[in-house]
C-alpha cells in the first residue's frame, strides 16, 4: 500500500488526468436497448472529482485487456475486517504492472435487509459510503443473496466495513462456513406466501452468525426460503437447506370466483389450463360449475393456485416443508434437496424457536461428520438418508421417498420392531 | 492503525423499516394479485388495501449514478421504496394506481426495461466473470447484456408458454444455477501446468482430492515435487484449478460455451429438474458471443411456437420427446448427450416407447 498512493483516499486535482483507456470491445456493449454496465463503468471512469476515477480507468483497461485475450486476471488471497474471518472478497491483478490502480480490487458482501427492501434513503447512503471508500460500481444482488460492493483497495476494506456497520449494516458469508441468505417477497407482498419468511430468515441467520463470521465448516452451508411451491428463490437446487412455505389443511375455494373465471374464459379454459394440468388430477370441474379439489391427493404444487389467484388459495394449516441438500455439480454432480420434514408449523414463537434448533443441529450433525468440501447433500449420498435421520432425530415418512427401495439387498432382520415404531407413531392418528 | 474497532454483529437487517408502508401494514394478509399489464402487478390485501409494482430490468453491475437515478425515480414517481428480486429487477411500489403510468414512463425515459412478469423471458441471472471472479473462463456481465439486448422484446412482453429463466455461469462450478436455458462455460482440454510454481502455490493432496475422476497424481518434474493430470480420464472441469492456480484450465479457445435446457426450481406441476446439455463447442466469444445468442433464440422460438399454455421449457421437452427437440431446434445429436456419470442409468430409455 505504501507504493501506492491512490491507496490512501486520494485528492485527484492536483495531478494530471489519467487518460481513458481504449476500449474498443466493451464499446460495442454500450449499443442496445438493456442498460449497460459498461456505460457505468465509464461514467465512474470520468467522474475526475471522484477518488474511484483512476482506479476504474484501470479497471476499464485489465477488463478489455480480458475481452481481447479471453482470460481473466484476479487472484485471491487474504484480504478481511478486524473481528471476522470472512465475508471480503479478496482480488489481486495478475496484471497490475500494466493497469495499477485497480491492482487491488476487493468486494465488500454485505447482507441486505431480509426480502431485500430498500428505501431509497438507505440506498443513497450506501452509494455515498462506496464512493468515499470504494469504486462506486455495487451489484443488486450476488447469487448468494449479497449486496456485493465492488472494488476497493487493501486500505479501504475496514473503513468501508465500518461505515457499513455504523448503519446498521454487516457483512456476509464466503468460504467454508454459513453464506448470506434470501428469501422471496413472500408475506410483505404475495398472497401464496405460507409462512413469514423475512422472520424465519433473520431468526436463522442471526442465530448462526457465528459460523458466517467465523468458517470453520467442513464446506460452504446456505439457507433459502421460499413461501410456497413455486419456489421464487430456488431454495430447492441452490441450498444446503430450503424451507419452503405449504399447507396441511385443504386449500381455500371460493366458488364466487370459480364462476365468475368461467363467465370469463369459459369451460375448456378451465379444464386445459388448470383441470388437466393439475399432476395428481386432484381437481375436478363439476356440471354446476363449481370446482372440487381431493385434498389428500393434492401435493400442494400451487399450479392451480398460480391460474386461478383470485379463487383458490392455500389452507389455513400453514407452516413450512425443509429439504436439505441441493447443490451444483461440484464434485459428485447436481442434487437437489429432499424431503426431510414434511410439515412444520411456523406460526408461534415456539415454532420459530424450533426452527433455529433444527438449523442448528443440521449444522452441527454436518460439521461434525462431512468430509472436507464436502456439502451436506453429499454427506448423505455418502452415509445414507437413514443415518441423517437418525443422527438428527428426524422421523421417518413417506414423504420422503419417490418410491420404495426396489432391490433385495438390505437386511431386515430388525423388520418386527421397526414395524412396531410405526404403529406406535401412527395408531393414535388412525384412531381418530 | 489504533485501536481496531469491534465490529457490530447485527446479522440480517430489520425489513421493516424499509418496506413500503402498505406492505408493512398488510404483511401476510393478502389476499389475491393480477397483471394489469406487462411488467407490473398489483396485489390486493384483505383489507382492500392495494399496492402496484412496477417492475424493470437493471444491468446488476451498477454505478452509484445508476442506483441514484433510480433512486430519483422511486422519489419523484414512486413512494420512496424499492426491492429488488432474485434476478436483479428492481421492483418499484406504488399505493396510488395514477402513479403506475408516469412511473413506466419515467423509466422508459432513463432506460430502464418495464417488464420480466408472468410469462415472460425474466432477466437473465449471472456470475462475476472476468470483471471479478479469480476463476472465469467468460464475462458474465458481457453475456447477459448481449443476450438481453437480443431478448429485450421477450423481456417487455409476456408472449411465451410461462415464464422463462435463462442463466449463465462463467465456470463449470456453475454459481448461476438451473435455468429453462443455461449458458455455461464447457471446458474441452485438460488443464496446462506451471510446474515451477504448484508446490509453492497449492496444498497437493486437497488439490488431488478434489478432482472427481482421480485423474490428478503426484508427481517430481525437475526434482521438484509438483502434480500431474491422466489426460486419458480428465473430463476437464476445472474443479482443480481454484485450489491450484497453476492448473490453468481457462483457454482463449479451447474455453468454449454449453447450451443446457429444461431447469425448473419449482415444484409446480411437475418436480424440480436439471436442465439438460443440448448444444456445446460454441465459441466464447466476447464482446457479442452471436454463436451462443443464435442458438438460445433457436431454442427459445421453437418453445414458444410449440409448447401449450404453462409449460415450462422441461414439461414441454417431456410432452414432445427429445427426438422431436432435436428435429424442432435443428441442433445435431451427438454421443455427448448421452450421460456417462454416474446415475447414467437413469436417463435412458428403459421401455418399449419410442417417437418417430
Ligand atoms: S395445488 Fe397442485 S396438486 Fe394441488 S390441486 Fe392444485 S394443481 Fe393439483
Ligand atoms: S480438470 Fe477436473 S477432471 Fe481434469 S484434472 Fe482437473 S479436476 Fe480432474
Amino acid at each position: 500500500m505504501a507504493q501506492d498512493p491512490k491507496a490512501q483516499a486520494p485528492k485527484t486535482q492536483n495531478k494530471p488526468r489519467k487518460e481513458m483507456p481504449s476500449t474498443p470491445l466493451l464499446d460495442q456493449l454500450e449499443d442496445g436497448p438493456w442498460p449497460s454496465f459498461v456505460t457505468g463503468l465509464k461514467r465512474l471512469a470520468t467522474s475526475e472529482d471522484k477518488p474511484y476515477a483512476d482506479m476504474m480507468k484501470s479497471l476499464l483497461g485489465q477488463l478489455e485487456h480480458s475481452y481481447q485475450t479471453r482470460t481473466g486476471y484476479w487472484k485471491g488471497g487474504t484480504v478481511g475486517v478486524f473481528g471476522y474471518g470472512a465475508g471480503v472478497i479478496p482480488r489481486f491483478s495478475e496484471v497490475a504492472d500494466k493497469y495499477p490502480e485497480s491492482k487491488e480490487f476487493h468486494t465488500l458482501r454485505i447482507q441486505p435487509p431480509a426480502g431485500m427492501h430498500y428505501r431509497t434513503e438507505t440506498l443513497r447512503k450506501l452509494c455515498d459510503v462506496w464512493e468515499e471508500h470504494g469504486s462506486g460500481l455495487i451489484a443488486f444482488h450476488g447469487q448468494s443473496g449479497d449486496i456485493m460492493f465492488q472494488g476497493t483497495s487493501t486500505e479501504q476494506v475496514q473503513p468501508a466495513f465500518d461505515a457499513f456497520n455504523e448503519m446498521g449494516f454487516d457483512l456476509g458469508g464466503a468460504g467454508a462456513g454459513i453464506r448470506t441468505s434470501m428469501s422471496c417477497v413472500g408475506s410483505a407482498r404475495c398472497e401464496q406466501s405460507c409462512y413469514d419468511e423475512q422472520r424465519a430468515l433473520r431468526t436463522i441467520i442471526n442465530g448462526t452468525l457465528d459460523d458466517m463470521h467465523r468458517p470453520s465448516l467442513p464446506y460452504k452451508f446456505k439457507f433459502k426460503f421460499s413461501g410456497c411451491a413455486n419456489d421464487c428463490v430456488n431454495a430447492i437446487h441452490r441450498s444446503d437447506m430450503a424451507i419452503i412455505g405449504t399447507w396441511r389443511d385443504d386449500i381455500k375455494i371460493d366458488q364466487e370466483g370459480i364462476k365468475a373465471y368461467l363467465a370469463q374464459h369459459g369451460r375448456q379454459w378451465m379444464i386445459d389450463q388448470v383441470v388437466t394440468l393439475c399432476p395428481t388430477n386432484a381437481v375436478s370441474l363439476k356440471d354446476d360449475d363449481t370446482l372440487t379439489v381431493d385434498n389428500h391427493s393434492c401435493v400442494r404444487c400451487m399450479h392451480c393456485i398460480n391460474v386461478l389467484t383470485k379463487a383458490l388459495s392455500p389452507g389455513d394449516e400453514r407452516g413450512a416443508s425443509i429439504l436439505v441438500g441441493g447443490k451444483r455439480t461440484l464434485k459428485i454432480g447436481d442434487l437437489m434437496g429432499i424431503m426431510v420434514v414434511p410439515f412444520m408449523r411456523l406460526e408461534s414463537d415456539e415454532d420459530f424457536a424450533a426452527l433455529l434448533d433444527l438449523a442448528t443441529r443440521m449444522v452441527d450433525f454436518f460439521a461434525e461428520n462431512a468430509l472436507d468440501h464436502e456439502r451436506i447433500g453429499e454427506m448423505i449420498e455418502r452415509i445414507g438418508l437413514v443415518n441423517f435421520l437418525e443422527g438428527l432425530g428426524l422421523e421417518i415418512d413417506p414423504n420422503m421417498i419417490a418410491h420404495p427401495r426396489t432391490n433385495s439387498y438390505v437386511r431386515t432382520d430388525g423388520w418386527e420392531a421397526e414395524a412396531e415404531k410405526w404403529t406406535q407413531r401412527k395408531g393414535p392418528q388412525a384412531a381418530e | 492503525m489504533s485501536q481496531p474497532r469491534q465490529p457490530i454483529e447485527s446479522g440480517v437487517p430489520d425489513p421493516f423499516p424499509e418496506m413500503h408502508p402498505v406492505m408493512v401494514k398488510n404483511y401476510g394478509q393478502w389476499a389475491w394479485h393480477d397483471r394489469p399489464r406487462p411488467g407490473v402487478l398489483r396485489h390486493v390485501a384483505k383489507s382492500g388495501d392495494t399496492i402496484h409494482t412496477v417492475k424493470a430490468g437493471t444491468q446488476r453491475q451498477m454505478d452509484v449514478y445508476t442506483v441514484r437515478t433510480l433512486c430519483d425515480i422511486a422519489d419523484t414517481y414512486a413512494d420512496g421504496h424499492v426491492r429488488f428480486t432474485a434476478r436483479s429487477n428492481i421492483e418499484f411500489m406504488v399505493a396510488d394506481p395514477a402513479k403506475v403510468d408516469p412511473l413506466i414512463g419515467a423509466l422508459a425515459e432513463a432506460g430502464f426495461p418495464v417488464g420480466g412478469t408472468g410469462n415472460s423471458v425474466s432477466m437473465i441471472s449471472h456470475t462475476q466473470g472476468w470483471l471479478h471472479c479469480d476463476i472465469p473462463g467468460t464475462d458474465a456481465s458481457g453475456v447477459v447484456k448481449a443476450l438481453m439486448d437480443e431478448l429485450h422484446q421477450e423481456f417487455l412482453h409476456e408472449r411465451m408458454p410461462n415464464k422463462v429463466k435463462i442463466t449463465t455461469s462463467c465456470c463449470q462450478i456453475n454459481c448461476g444455477g438451473q435455468g429453462d436455458i443455461a449458458i455455461n462455460v464447457q471446458h474441452t482440454k485438460p488443464p496446462r501446468i506451471n510446474h515451477e510454481l504448484v508446490s509453492n502455490m497449492c496444498e497437493r493432496p486437497a488439490v488431488v482430492a478434489r478432482c472427481p475422476v482421480a485423474a490428478i497424481r503426484p508427481a517430481l518434474v525437475n526434482g521438484k515435487p509438483t502434480l500431474e493430470v491422466d489426460e486419458k480420464k480428465c473430463v476437464c472441469c476445472g474443479a482443480c484449478y481454484p485450489p491450484c492456480p497453476p492448473m490453468q484450465i481457462n483457454d482463449p479457445v479451447h474455453t468454449k460455451l454449453a447450451i443446457w435446457v429444461g431447469g425448473k426450481h419449482s415444484s409446480t406441476r411437475s418436480r424440480p429438474m436439471f436442465h439438460k446439455l443440448v448444444a456445446a463447442g460454441l465459441p466464447n466469444n466476447p464482446p457479442r458471443w452471436p454463436e451462443a445468442a443464435e442458438v438460445v433464440k433457436t431454442i427459445l422460438y421453437a418453445y414458444q411456437a410449440d409448447a401449450r399454455p404453462w409449460e415450462r421449457m422441461g414439461e414441454w421437452v417431456e410432452r414432445i420427446g427429445w427426438p422431436r427437440f432435436f428435429e424442432k431446434t435443428g441442433l445435431p445429436f451427438t454421443k455427448y448427450h448421452i450421460d456417462t456419470w454416474r446415475g447414467a442409468r437413469a436417463s435412458l430409455n428403459t421401455s418399449a416407447q419410442v417417437r418417430f
